[in-house]
């Protein structure tokens, strides 16, 4: 029981950490390697607003949120629209990126244990018998909320339509009037929002720390190549499978194997399935 | 009004007939092929001699390392096409192993550096082995995740001196044995490497990375060929570490930090990618950057994270292929 | 005898998604014939080839070459038996010269046990036999075109490269896609017996061809695809008369 439950909390954070990764490759094709600096960075202007300038938590975050958008727009529109195309500089640069992100705030002096986040409710409830708190069911609430969201907006919203067209053939799409350069643009500032919630409503849970930045970056990606690089619906599967194999083998095998399940889902999907559960990759390669 | 104008360049005459058919004839000419290479030789094996001070003869050994980590991305990026991000993982391999060898075995760096490199490298290789049918994007997540996942084994099972590493390893006798290994090593990689890719199996290597699909239709394993290229990338790598272990007397997890995956890559964008020499000349100016910002902690991250993507937002080429145009071709402007 | 066939396929199955590019295709081939396969556009000829050559995996049916199964084995495996193919879309090395880019297929193991090649290991051995097979397949030996840069070529001189990389492997069967489309009459013209010629030397030939006339003119048997499926098959006179043959092209496109 435990495990289903804690199966759920922990799939729904890893889908959370990784739509935003999945979005904005699937949209314009672009690896941002960048997303978890984004989510750590997002966690310490919260902590920034809240701790040095005094302001109220719910309007921290809401403002956190619109920086770290605009963070992730002008990480496209100044450099990354430069390179796009080229894969290989694509990947460095948005990698670069994310380090000098990262390692600038522990150079700043954000290390250590000190920088914690309040939960949003205090408490915890007992579901079948077993003590959860209100932040981890929030969590899930806000999460399925997310993507539900996601979903209701790139299906039924004329922005989120153009998205959805240009994910599925750029040229065509460009040749609809959809400007593709805009709709990357959305699509980063969207995909940051989205790693940036992913840290408001994950870190209360702990400490903010730097290395969450790397950890978040290799979870979302596992999810993302487990459920096809660029596809949502595979994402969201994926991260359920990784999520209870994860809780699976915290129970049985020992706690720190955590990052391990996500390398060996990694290799197993690569082994059997290079395009992912939802992958099209790979046939639309051969087409000639 | 503006002179419309634009820049010609023309090749010098020695430059097509050393490539083309035709011979070299005179002394001359032989010497504007041999001189820029006999520069960097001497160069190199005079650095020992005329760096003051222990710390930065230390630093010479440092470089060393590091440029044999970035010949091999530049070799296994700009040749065969496979972007890894995981120098570091090279590193750990061949220290943890050079380590092993020598504290439990009691084998002196004679033996610990070759068997590394060569167990490391078959090591490597097997374990990327699944990830080479992958291009792009993917190979370059998969080998980022290797380093970090591998450092989190060690610390989370508490094998190979968890946290605390492998100490009391054994040092290379003197200092002049350990520049000059190292720098002939780096030296005999280079031009060994060089010579590679310009024999036949050379064009296989360029095949694969820009139409592989051809190269499949003409009998030849995608799968093989990447994985001799991942292992000679690998062996630098891993002989990188051995050597680093048996300088510091000492192998732990920071193997696996970042620097060892983002200084190569910074040093092959600033010399130049594609031209072998290219990031060792960027080792050479970026790993004595990053000594001299090492009081600054993790700044030099930032800094080398910042050049690198100056770089390639710019676009630029890198400084050794601006030199080799300079020295190859004239320039002149002419009126459109 | 010379009855069992040398390329074998049987019940080939390949879908894309909900499109389904061949359905039940099955047809033998012989020694040393010349096997053409027509068919309007899209109709399945490429990923016909494809499956054949293990470039696609084809969702169920087998494929014999000499008997032997090879419908699951990996492209390089089945080129390395000596069944090769071209690309309609042509692949050379554009930044190489054309006789560099028979190097990579000369630098397999197939092409170093046929050819015993003269020169052995020595460096620069490959360049020669590139150029030897370059001037079969007509490239003028003393000019200077099979020193030119690939991506300087005109498309009948690459359309010729595609065939010389099969050739380098010293090929049982060449699989030919497309071979004289975009190309001049009087280009054709020459192909023509560069073709007659592979056919004396031994070499089975299956060639896709939309230019049915040109065709014809070196083929015996042939084999019409529709919409993935496999009309008839017979000689280049029944294959014309038939009403169905017709229909399917005069419903796509002109003859
Ligand atoms: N890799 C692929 N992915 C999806 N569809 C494909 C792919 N290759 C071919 N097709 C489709 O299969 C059909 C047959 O294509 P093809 O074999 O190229 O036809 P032909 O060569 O006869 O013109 C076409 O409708 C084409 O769009
Ligand atoms: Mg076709």
């Amino acid at each position: 029981m435990d495990i289903l439950i804690y199966g759920i909390i922990n799939s729904v954070s890893l889908a959370l950490i990784a739509i935003g990764f999945t979005l904005v490759y699937g949209i314009s094709r672009l690896p941002n390697f960048a997303h978890g600096a984004l989510y750590v960075a997002n966690g310490f202007i919260v902590w920034s607003l809240l701790n040095i300038l005094q302001i109220n938590y719910i309007l921290s975050i809401i403002l956190s949120l619109i920086i770290t958008g605009i963070i992730g727009a002008a990480i496209y529109q100044f450099i990354l629209i430069r390179v796009r195309g080229m894969a290989t500089s694509e990947i460095i640069a948005s990698y670069a990126i994310g380090l000098a992100i990262l390692e600038g705030f522990r150079w700043g002096g954000f290390k250590g244990m000190t920088y914690t986040l309040p939960v949003f409710i205090e408490g915890s409830i007992e579901i079948a018998g077993i003590p959860v708190d209100f932040q981890r069911i929030l969590a899930v609430l806000i999460g399925g909320l997310a993507i539900f969201l996601l979903w209701l907006f790139t299906h039924y919203n004329r922005i989120g339509l153009a998205l959805r067209g240009m994910a599925q053939d750029e040229r065509a799409a460009m040749m609809l009037g959809i400007d593709s350069d805009l709709m990357a643009l959305i699509a980063m500032a969207l995909g940051s929002i989205l790693a940036g919630l992913a840290g408001v409503v994950l870190l209360p849970m702990g400490n903010i720390v730097v290395e969450a930045g790397y950890n978040v970056l290799i979870l979302a990606i596992a999810v993302c190549i487990v459920g096809g690089l660029g596809s949502w619906v595979g994402a969201v599967l994926a991260a359920f499978m990784i999520g209870f194999a994860q809780i699976i083998t915290v129970r049985y095998i020992a706690s720190h194997f955590h990052m391990v399940v996500a390398l060996l889902a990694i290799i197993i999907t690569l082994i059997l399935r290079p395009s992912g559960i939802f992958g099209r990759q790979k046939q639309l390669e051969e087409r000639v | 009004m503006i002179e419309e104008r634009r820049k010609e360049r023309l090749d010098r005459g020695i430059k097509v007939r050393s490539e083309g058919i035709y011979a070299i004839s005179s002394w001359e000419e032989m010497a504007y092929l041999l001189l820029p290479r006999l520069f960097l030789i001497s160069g190199m094996l005079a650095l020992p001699l005329v760096m003051p001070g222990l710390y930065w003869q230390r630093v010479i050994s440092i470089v060393g390392i590091y440029s044999l980590l970035a010949l091999g991305f530049d070799f296994l990026a700009n040749f065969v096409g496979l972007v890894s991000l995981g120098g570091a993982f090279f590193i750990g391999t061949g220290g943890y192993i050079a380590a092993i060898l020598n504290t439990s075995f009691g084998l002196p760096p004679v033996v610990t550096i070759p068997v590394a490199t060569i167990v490391g490298a078959g090591t490597c290789t097997l374990l990327l082995y699944p990830c080479l049918p992958l291009r792009g994007v993917y190979f370059a997540i998969v080998t980022l995740m290797y380093p970090l996942v591998f450092a989190r084994i060690i610390e989370a099972l508490n094998i190979l001196g968890g946290t605390d590493g492998i100490v009391g390893v054994a040092s290379f006798p003197n200092r002049w044995i350990e520049q000059y290994c190292i720098l002939i090593t780096v030296i005999i990689s280079l031009f060994g490497l060089r010579r590679l890719v310009n024999e036949d199996i050379g064009l296989v290597f360029r095949g694969v990375k820009d139409n592989d699909q051809a190269v499949k239709a003409s009998a030849l394993s995608i799968n093989l060929y990447k994985s001799i290229t991942v292992f000679i990338a690998s062996a630098l790598g891993c002989l990188g570490g051995a050597y680093l272990v048996h300088i510091y007397m000492w192998s732990g997890i920071s193997q696996f930090a970042l620097d060892f995956s983002i200084i190569p890559i910074a040093a092959t964008v600033i010399g130049g990618g594609g031209t072998l020499v290219g990031p060792i000349l960027g080792c050479f100016i970026l790993v004595p950057i990053s000594e001299l910002l090492r009081a600054f902690g993790t700044l030099r991250i930032v800094f080398y994270s910042l050049i690198l993507v100056a770089f390639i937002v710019f676009r630029s080429e890198g400084i050794v292929v601006y030199a080799q145009r300079r020295y190859h071709q004239f320039e002149r402007w002419v009126r459109v | 005898m010379s009855s069992e066939p040398i390329l074998q396929v049987r019940n080939l199955h390949k879908a894309f998604g909900g499109l389904q590019a061949l359905k039940d295709v099955s047809f033998d081939v012989h020694q040393g014939e010349i096997f053409g396969i027509i068919g309007p556009n899209g109709s399945g000829k490429t990923t016909l080839i494809n499956c054949i050559t293990g470039f696609i995996r084809m969702d169920s049916g087998k494929v014999s070459f000499r008997g032997k199964d090879i419908s699951r084995q990996p492209p390089h495996k089945i080129a390395a038996m000596g069944v090769t193919r071209t690309f309609q879309i042509m692949r050379p090395y554009y930044t190489l010269p054309a006789y560099k880019n028979l190097i990579v297929p000369l630098f397999s193991s197939r092409a170093r046990k046929a050819g015993g090649w003269r020169g052995g290991g020595r460096l620069g051995a490959r360049d020669t036999v590139s150029i030897d097979i370059l001037e079969e397949i007509g490239f003028e030996r003393d000019s200077l075109v099979p020193y030119k840069l690939a991506s300087t070529l005109p498309t009948g001189y690459l359309k010729r490269l595609e065939i010389a990389r099969c050739l380098a492997l010293r090929p049982e069967i060449i699989l030919c896609d497309e071979v004289f489309s975009g190309l001049s009459m009087s280009e054709i013209a020459s192909i023509i017996p560069l073709i007659e010629r592979l056919q004396m030397d031994g070499i089975t030939l299956i060639m896709i061809e939309h230019r049915l006339r040109e065709l014809f003119r070196v083929t015996k048997r042939v084999m019409v695809l529709n919409f993935g499926e496999k009309l008839l098959e017979g000689i280049p006179e029944e294959v014309m008369a038939d009403d169905e043959v017709k229909k399917a092209y005069l419903g796509s496109e002109e003859v």
